[in-house]
């Protein structure tokens, strides 16, 4: 299969790749996929109090679409409200790589990280959130 | 020091290059100076010489096989022979039974035709094989009934190399009066062929993984006793009827010549294989939670499968990308099924996913065999750094206890 030039770019040198401490009040965890799928991310955010995130990181195990595209979100969330990160949708992720159709699903995963990850942090903080998480 | 051709190729199962001395004997049979002839022409020149050398050729693949090359068919290819042979002999007897026995690691070729033959009305036993990719004779036994017509069973398996014990279930098959299908499309020039000693009916072959071309192949067709067939293509009766076609002569040339040498050279190739084969898996040997997957002992030379666990293969093979290999894993939405040969032998859908084949051949060199270990390494330290499972492994975690979100 060929992969796009992003594609390979995140791949090769994947942005924000890290752990943050999962115990920490402002910090929300988003573990999404399964081994037996072929894919899991975990993505993690580090909120302010305001709201903003602060810093994003991801360890990502999938095929290399799925790595560029937890690579990808984490840019795409550094600096946001999370009003705005939520609103990230997979077409944002899917069009940014140029993912074929057959990888589609590896944007999806990723959407669903990021629902994952705010779920959390609204959870530690007691914000209840109708959008209930997937996975953490 | 040899220089290193990137990239490596290491995917001699896949298909093979074709030799320089049977490219040169294939080119003497295409153009106006060459034997162009048609082999069925019986009033000229061009005709003979073509026939003569179809029929050399034809010797060729049967001595490899210790058969008699008037049961040698050719047809286009393994794929082609695996439908002709079961197709062919399971309709060809259906007055005597519908039920066909094979196994889970069958090449699809065989697997498809079965699947077909159940749309007919065909009854299909598709047997477990063991842990280490070998079928249980007992299981075998306990599977075969009063309407069993044919029995497909391969003899070195395409993605873990594994080789079944073809002669132990010959024996079964003859006593029973069973028909016996063999797919041996990766055995020539790796392991011994003899369909006497082995009580094979049918065997299936190609050229293109013996360093012949693509688009030619055989079934051998037992004439004692006689195994009878009922043809999948018909026309101007070649191949005594089982097989109508104008002959390629250069493609059975082709076969013919790649035969002749996989035969003579066998016995020094599997040796410095086996050599190179271990110096990779030594390679690799002090990585943490590596897995060979299919039995070590009973397994072609060329083949390694292994399983990096925490790592998915198609990523892997992405960060190998100065190696030419395959993998077990198949990450799209058509198909997020792991290998399913890999699944039949027992192993999770972790490690299937995890799992690179690397097949060495006839042109790989030490050079190459190094290079695979370096890179392979780094590209698996540098996928366990990215990996979550690699930390949760390493933080204890067991993974079957996780509840993980299936997607
Ligand atoms: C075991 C086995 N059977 C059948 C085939 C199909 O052979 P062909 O490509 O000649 O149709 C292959 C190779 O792809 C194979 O490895």
């Amino acid at each position: 299969m060929a992969y796009s030039d992003k594609v390979l770019d995140h791949y090769e040198n994947p942005r924000n790749v890290g752990v943050l401490d999962k115990n920490d009040p402002n910090v929300g965890t988003g573990m999404v996929g399964a081994p037996a799928c072929g894919d899991v991310m975990r993505l993690q955010i580090k909120v302010s109090a305001d709201g903003v995130v602060e810093d994003a990181k991801f360890k990502t195990y999938g095929c290399g679409s799925a790595i560029a595209s937890s690579s990808l979100v984490t840019e795409m969330m550094k600096g946001k409200t999370l009003e705005e990160v939520g609103q990230i949708r997979n077409k944002h992720i899917a069009d940014e790589l140029a993912l074929p159709p057959v990888k589609i699903h590896c944007s999806v995963l990723a959407e669903d990280a990021i629902a994952a990850a705010i779920a959390d942090i609204k959870a530690k903080r007691g914000e209840t959130d109708k959008e209930a998480a997937v996975a953490s | 020091m040899s220089s290193l051709n990137i990239p490596i190729y290491m995917d001699y199962s896949a298909t093979t290059p074709v030799d320089e001395r049977v490219a040169a004997k294939m080119a003497e049979c295409l153009t106006n100076q060459g034997h162009f002839g048609n082999p069925a022409s019986r009033s000229h020149p061009f005709g003979w010489n073509a026939d003569e050398l179809v029929e050399q050729a034809r010797d060729n693949v049967a001595n490899l096989l210790g058969a008699n090359s008037k049961e040698i068919v050719w047809t286009s290819g393994a794929t082609e022979s695996d439908n002709l042979a079961i197709k062919g002999a399971a309709r060809f007897n259906i007055k005597k039974g519908k039920h066909i026995v094979t196994l889970k690691t069958e090449h699809k070729a065989v697997l498809d035709t079965c699947r077909q033959l159940e749309r007919e009305g065909f009854e299909v036993t598709y047997l477990d094989p063991l842990e280490n990719g070998l079928l249980d004779l007992e299981v075998f036994k306990a599977a075969l009934r009063e309407d069993t017509t044919v029995v497909s069973i391969m003899h070195v398996n395409n993605e873990i190399g594994v080789i079944q014990d073809i002669a132990a279930i010959g024996k079964i098959t003859r006593e029973r009066g069973i028909i016996f299908h063999v797919d041996a499309a990766q055995s020539p020039g790796k392991v011994v062929i003899d369909v006497n000693e082995m009580n094979v009916d049918l065997m299936s072959l190609c050229a293109h993984k013996v360093y012949g071309p693509k688009g030619i192949g055989a079934l051998y067709v037992r004439r004692k006793p006689r195994v009878r067939l009922e043809a999948q293509i018909h026309g101007g009766g070649h191949e005594r009827g089982m097989r109508s076609g104008t002959l390629p002569t250069h493609q059975c040339v082709g076969m013919g010549e790649s035969f002749r040498i996989a035969q003579e050279e066998m016995a020094s190739e599997n040796e410095r294989m086996r050599v190179l084969r271990d110096r990779l898996w030594n390679g690799f040997s002090d990585m943490e939670e590596i897995y060979l997957n299919g039995d070590l002992e009973q397994r072609i030379p060329g083949n390694l499968n292994v399983s990096f666990n925490f790592v998915e293969g198609e990523s892997l093979i992405m960060s190998m990308k100065d190696i030419a290999v395959s993998s077990g894993s198949a990450c799209t939405s058509a198909s997020l099924e792991p290998s399913y040969v890999l699944r039949a032998i027992g192993r999770n859908d972790e490690l299937a996913h995890s799992s690179i084949r690397f097949t060495i051949g006839r042109f790989t060199t030490e050079e190459e065999v190094d290079f695979t270990i370096k890179q392979t390494r780094q590209a698996v330290e540098k996928l366990r750094d990215l990996s979550p499972l690699w930390d949760m492994h390493n933080e204890g975690i067991d993974m079957d206890s996780v509840e993980w979100a299936a997607h």
